[in-house]
């Protein structure tokens, strides 16, 4: 029997749109930049968890700085890297709301590394989405703390010198060292697998703050091919290539009683 | 036997022609039109919509979400 | 009936907030003003009235702790000095641009740079003539005593979610350290939660299905929306100066010579007087309460029958120009100060007001 396109799309015949925790308004991030998927996987994840009317994000300062825009829950945008501290506050006045930031390399690991290193410490019941790629994206490319070594950008135009300029940052293995973190991740979302992975383990960080756990850190390497001046599929080949030896995903910090 | 038979509806207008659900489709359903939408971008369109299995992959991995996956089981 | 008990300046404060219904306090140590988060660490409120006491990892932490929690439309507040208040500039900046209601105390010490851990005025331009960057202003309340310690928490919430703005209450090393009495009053519940729901509805309370999700920020990127943002803004601080001057007069109705002075200044201010009039000299004094929105009308007015100020400050002269703008160059306006965290006695200051009569 031959079936057509037109008898396929049918709405009973859907299996998957984009979340209704999505406004409709375009995304700012440039085509191919996995911001929009890690956007989304977050929304996704807390419309399966049925809690639009219990959720307080906290933009950073940087590419995802509109993401108030984007994302359908009560939104603040923070001071540069103080989105940990803003939603210390958001939580502990709000013990039962859930409470997370959305913050990118250059907010949480340069500017804002006091107050992710002490929200972390002290065990806030939040969730930190952390986007990593490496490099300022929204500034126009310059380097970021975790910025490869020998890596170009607009402020290392010759790549990023080591003995000049200091090493990459590992926060993320850091911020792993502190009593208060209760699961820490790295994800990637550039094909379909790593996506269903990420979205897996941003899952499991808003169920251990639905159980009170503490902190659940999530990194999500990820490309900026505006940045990188790549193409977006090349930019994700560069990333696996080069970011992901340095940035290695998977689980970092797994609770103790549990198998992942 | 039952067989899967998927397609997919592309938002034209907030496509940016990424082409990153291009090479995440298994079965190569995927192309970028010639044309170009509203914003200047060529984008993405089924051109081989008989080989679509309703994966969800390029959904999936969209970074603007602005594909939507069909999908019925048809008895071959 | 109100009950009666001796306090530091900070203690008192500190007590002011949980009887004020404070949802949290976060804060950060420095001298002057540690006692605020001593006492509140003491007296644990979270066992009583819920409020979270939270010592922050900076007063950078403290202020954007703050901003979070004003963005719940919480009763919220921080206090710091001076350094720690330069630190704060940012976050405060954000919050008057967010329209966000919350307390800043400032127990002032001697500047510039890390200073003197003794008490100064010379936060003043910081605090009225912006502080941080971009086109704001905050509520600046500078209380004088003990008990205005306590009652300023309860007066600035007030304020501070009439007008969805921030409010700055200046103090200093002399107000925050010494004991005085304090009449407590009955303290005010906390909101419940419905309660914040109606008193703010523009806070993030999580998105229900009928309203609108709620933002807070203060980025505007469109510059016409910008400028709109800014003068709405204004014609809020319009309707402030309209309504919020708060000032007391002591001696002024038959006075010829006139203090001009906020604060610990004029408690000094007020024994000056006493010794001059002694002398037979009609002196008196004008104490703003409110700094922004400063009391230029009832200074002006009583330029009229003055027939000069002395201005006393602990700075180099800060408070004293907007005196200057308040009296029109109508009569002279002197300016009396010392800084570095010395403190002028009465004494001093009333020599210098008769060296001004006597036009040495």
């Amino acid at each position: 029997m031959q079936i057509s396109t037109k008898d396929i799309i049918k709405p009973e015949n859907l299996v998957y749109t984009k979340t209704k925790l999505l406004t409709d308004t375009p995304l700012s991030y440039c085509p191919g930049c996995g911001h929009g998927t890690a956007n989304r996987i977050v929304m996704e994840v807390l419309d399966e968890m049925g809690v639009q009317d219990k959720t307080i994000g906290i933009a950073p300062v940087g590419c995802s700085v509109l993401a108030y825009n984007f994302m359908n829950v009560d939104m603040i945008q923070a001071a540069h890297g103080r989105a940990p501290a803003v939603a210390t506050a958001v939580k502990r006045v709000f013990p039962d709301k859930f409470v997370f930031t959305y913050q990118g390399d250059g907010d949480l690991a340069a500017i804002g590394t006091a107050e992710t290193i002490h929200a972390c410490n002290r065990g806030e019941n939040i969730t930190i989405i952390f986007v990593n790629n490496g490099i300022y994206g929204m500034t126009g490319g310059q380097m970021a703390p975790t910025t490869l070594p020998n890596m170009k950008s607009s402020t290392s135009p010759y790549g990023r010198d080591v003995e000049i300029m200091g090493h990459p940052l590992r926060i993320t293995e850091l911020v792993a060292q502190l009593p208060g973190t209760y699961f820490v991740s790295r994800q990637a979302v550039h094909t379909p697998a790593a996506v269903r992975k990420a979205k897996k383990a941003v899952r499991k960080a808003f169920e251990n703050q639905k159980l009170n756990k503490g902190l659940s850190f999530v990194e999500i390497v990820s490309n900026c091919n505006s940045g990188w001046k790549m193409t977006p599929n090349d930019s994700n080949k560069w990333m696996e290539e080069n970011m992901f030896p340095a940035y290695p995903l998977g689980d970092i910090k797994v609770p103790k009683d549990e198998n992942i | 036997m039952a067989k899967i038979k998927g397609a997919i509806v592309v938002d034209v207008e907030k496509c940016k022609g990424c082409e990153v659900c291009v090479i995440s489709c298994p079965t190569h359903v995927i192309s970028m039109t010639k044309d170009v939408n509203g914003k200047g971008y060529h984008y993405a369109y089924m051109e081989n919509s008989d080989a679509c299995t309703g994966c969800t992959n390029c959904a999936i991995v969209c970074p603007d979400g602005v594909i939507s996956v069909y999908k019925i089981k048809v008895d071959a | 009936m109100k009950e009666l008990k001796l306090m530091k300046g900070n203690e008192a404060f500190a007590e002011g907030t949980i009887r004020a219904g404070a949802d949290a306090y976060f804060g950060y140590p420095i001298t002057p003003q540690s006692e605020v988060l001593e006492y509140l660490m003491a007296v644990r409120p979270y066992e009583t009235t819920g409020m979270v006491v939270l010592q922050a990892e900076s007063e950078i932490a403290a202020i954007n702790m703050v901003y979070g929690g004003a963005s719940c439309g919480k009763r919220v507040l921080t206090s710091s000095s001076s350094p720690g208040i330069s630190l704060k500039q940012e976050g405060i900046s954000y919050l008057a641009g967010a329209e966000l209601p919350c307390i800043i105390l400032n127990v002032v010490r001697g500047g510039p740079g890390l200073g003197t851990i003794q008490p100064s005025q010379s936060d003043y331009f910081q605090s009225v003539k912006g502080g941080g960057h971009g086109d704001y202003k905050c509520i600046v309340l500078a209380p004088s005593s003990v008990q205005e310690m306590y009652d300023f928490p309860k007066l600035g919430f007030e304020l501070a979610f009439k007008y969805r703005n921030p409010v700055l209450i200046l103090s200093d090393g002399i107000i925050g350290q010494m004991m005085e009495k304090v009449y407590l009053d009955e303290p005010t519940p906390r909101w419940s939660e419905e309660e914040v729901i109606k008193n703010s509805p523009w806070a993030t309370t999580g998105k229900v299905v009928d309203r609108e999700r709620n933002i807070i920020t203060s980025l505007i990127l469109e510059a016409s929306i910008q400028e709109k943002h800014v003068i709405k803004l204004y014609e809020k601080y319009k309707v402030i100066e309209e309504n919020e001057i708060r000032y007391e007069t002591f001696q002024c109705e038959d006075a010829e010579y006139l203090f001009v002075a906020y604060g610990s200044s004029a408690r000094i201010c007020q024994k000056a007087v006493q010794i001059l009039r002694e002398k037979g000299i009609k002196a008196g004094l004008l104490r703003p309460i409110t700094l922004l929105p400063y009391p230029k009308k009832a200074i002006n007015d009583l330029s009229k029958q003055i027939k000069s100020i002395v201005v006393v400050e602990m700075s180099m002269g800060q408070m004293v120009e907007d005196v200057m703008l308040a009296v029109e160059c109508k009569i002279p306006v002197n300016h009396y100060g010392r800084t570095g965290g010395v403190i002028p006695s009465p004494k001093e200051v009333a020599d210098f007001m008769m060296q001004k009569i006597k036009g040495e």
